[in-house]
């Protein structure tokens, strides 16, 4: 790309056409036209991370730069690399729950739910009414937590202050509902292996009936603040196109896939958790850049909030857990007193939920995108294998696909569309 | 079981081997490392299968060290709505080594990458094979085989000095530093040794 000069009428020196102070020196002393090195040829290396606001966590991006046009990006990740996949080897089915928490820790009640499905599948465990509306509510609390922080990062990246404000605010109101029903804000570990870990508190379906009725409001301010925002526009719109076939080549999911035309979602077409009976949309892109992506998360965020009410009009009475002592724990009081129960906690605690022979994968639609939890099994207590299909390692390998030919700061708004949270690209 | 299975055996004949039942009701279907790609190539294109979207790769290593380590490929057809596993069985005392359908499939390039990082896979054909998850020095071997300790081959102590003794340049691949012209500034000695991609050593290759 050639250098771009910048040309100004100046009626008198530092001053513009219209009057007012031009604020750039246009040129520099003694690089006058004609006179200033020639710097076409060469190209920039810049390192940008893994220490850097922009890059949502320890990404570090080596950028080659041709002036302020990015000609190559290579990614270099795993500085968040913690071997959860190794560690689950080692540990029991209900064990590996806590470190689901903490792979894609912007939506630790998703990916719990994720394990727990695998982990029943594998078994041939069928859980209850119950537990599958709480699961539902667990799940789309997460899309909403999840998203509202891609907004407000998103939109600092851009420039806009406000919108985070707004955003974090509503994450921090499920938060507390999340606080109220698992004791933590983060690291949730809210499902076990055929059930829950707890049935929600009585203040929980008020207190989330209270977030779906005004959770709307924010996102109509959001949405006349950003949508039709010059700004917004400008810096999204037609930035990071990826096409229907290079979004399928590069086996992008979730809203990724969505913004580029693939009217692919799990809940609708591998319907896990009953998602079939709901009543919800899927909101699909036409032209695949961050804009579409971004009005894509938005509405996806009011068809949450629609499930999430007919979750709580529909949330049966009974157990949360299924009538199974062989994976189920037995209550602290029984345990206590009575002998058989005492015997099947102690079986469980010392040796574990033992799995029959074979392998299960079930893909969950997370917030992300396809979040896939792969168990195999050789018949003992502690798989062979974990696998995590993680939505954002994958779809974070499209990016120097859809940063080439952009400005420097496009490739922190494409970066910004793409939703990575390291925990769950390193794992 | 999943009728691509037989159309499989039509086509192929003996490069597919059994077929298999998951408990979550996908079918596995086992095929010779060698006719990998064309069965790939072929499940992708022809109209009636039409595998266009690669769901995940990665490998599975059993605890049984008898048994063959496995390179598992989820497809998935988005019109269809069907999925298909294909397994490829690699004798694990034997050269760990398939063909890459990142020519097929752009997404699979990182995957690829994380199997070969992670299980030391190597993959025939891939653009850009490179440690992914570990850094490109990382000595201790395939984190994820199944005899690689817990807590890593390496004492603590190890780890540490590599830690404090790491090249800052070496942060860089050669490719890099040629963008940025730097590859001709730095000393003759380090260029040598990042040309040679320079590695720690095990304590046992000693």
């Amino acid at each position: 790309m050639s250098k771009r000069t910048v040309e100004l009428e100046l009626a008198t020196p530092g001053l513009d056409a219209r009057g007012q102070p031009a604020r750039v020196p246009l040129v520099a002393r003694g690089l006058e036209p004609g006179n200033e090195p020639d710097l076409g040829g060469e190209h920039l290396l810049i390192n940008l991370g893994p220490q850097h606001p922009a890059t949502h966590g320890v990404l570090r991006l080596v950028v080659e730069l041709d002036g302020e046009m990015v000609v190559r990006v290579i990614p270099h990740v795993g500085y968040l690399h913690s071997g959860f996949e190794k560690l689950g080897e080692y540990r029991h089915y209900n064990q590996i729950i806590p470190l689901t928490d903490r792979t894609d820790y912007l939506s630790p009640m998703a990916n719990n739910v994720g394990l727990a499905l695998a982990a029943e599948q594998l078994m041939g465990i069928e859980i209850t009414p119950r537990c599958q509306v709480l699961r539902v509510i667990a799940c789309e609390m997460s899309r909403i937590i999840s998203h509202m922080v891609w907004l407000g990062t998103t939109s600092i990246d851009l420039g806009a202050f406000t919108p985070f404000l707004w955003a974090f605010q509503e994450r921090e109101r499920i938060y507390d509902l999340q606080e109220m029903w698992t004791g933590a804000r983060l690291t949730t570990s809210v499902t076990r292996v055929g059930g829950l870990m707890a049935d929600v508190p009585d203040a929980f379906v008020p207190g989330l009936r209270h977030f779906t009725n005004t959770f709307p409001n924010t996102l109509a301010e959001i949405d006349r603040v950003l949508t039709r925002n010059a700004v917004w526009a400008g810096r999204t719109q037609g930035i990071g196109v990826m096409t229907k076939a290079e979004a399928i080549t590069y086996s992008l999911s979730g809203p990724m896939l969505r913004a580029s035309g693939v009217p692919y979602d799990v809940r609708k077409d591998k319907p896990y958790l009953g998602y079939e009976t709901y009543d919800f949309e899927v909101p699909i892109g036409e032209h695949g850049d961050v804009y579409d992506r971004y009005l894509l998360r938005l509405e996806e965020c009011h068809q949450s909030n629609r499930i999430l009410r007919q979750a709580l009009d529909r949330l049966p009475d009974g157990p949360i857990n299924v009538d199974d002592p062989r994976v189920i724990l037995p209550s602290k009081s029984r345990a206590m007193s009575d002998m058989e129960a005492m015997i099947f906690h102690f079986k469980q605690v010392m040796e574990g939920v033992k799995a029959p022979v074979g392998e299960a994968y079930v893909g969950i639609e997370n917030p992300k995108g396809e979040l896939g939890n792969y168990l195999v099994s050789d018949g003992t207590a502690k798989p062979v294998r974990w696998r995590i299909r993680p939505p954002s390692f994958i779809n974070l390998s499209a990016l120097p696909k859809m940063a080439e030919g952009h400005l420097l700061s496009d490739l922190i708004a494409i970066n910004a569309s793409v939703d990575i949270v390291m925990g769950e690209v390193d794992r | 079981m999943n009728p691509s299975v037989d159309a499989l055996r039509t086509t192929f004949g003996d490069a597919i081997g059994r077929a298999e039942a998951a408990r979550d009701g996908e079918t596995i279907a086992f095929v010779r490392p060698d006719r990998l790609t064309d069965v790939m190539r072929w499940l992708r294109d022809t109209p009636g299968q039409a595998y266009d979207y690669l769901v995940d790769v990665t490998a599975v290593e059993y605890r049984d060290r008898e048994r063959a380590l496995e390179v598992v490929y989820f497809l998935r057809s988005l019109e269809r709505h069907a999925d298909l596993r294909v397994k490829v069985e690699l004798d694990p005392r034997g050269e760990l080594a398939v063909d890459s359908v990142t020519p097929l499939w752009a997404g699979a390039n990182w995957l690829e990458r994380e199997v070969y990082d992670m299980f030391g896979v190597t993959f025939r054909g891939h653009p850009d094979l490179r440690r992914i998850l570990m850094w490109e020095t990382y000595a201790e071997g395939y984190p994820l085989r199944k005899d690689f300790p817990l807590r890593g081959r390496f004492s603590r102590a190890e780890q540490v000095r590599q830690a404090l003794n790491a090249n800052p340049e070496a942060h860089y691949s050669l490719e890099e530093l040629s963008i940025a012209e730097a590859f001709d500034e730095v000393p003759a000695e380090m260029r040598e040794r990042l040309r040679r991609g320079e590695r720690g050593k095990l304590p046992f290759d000693e």
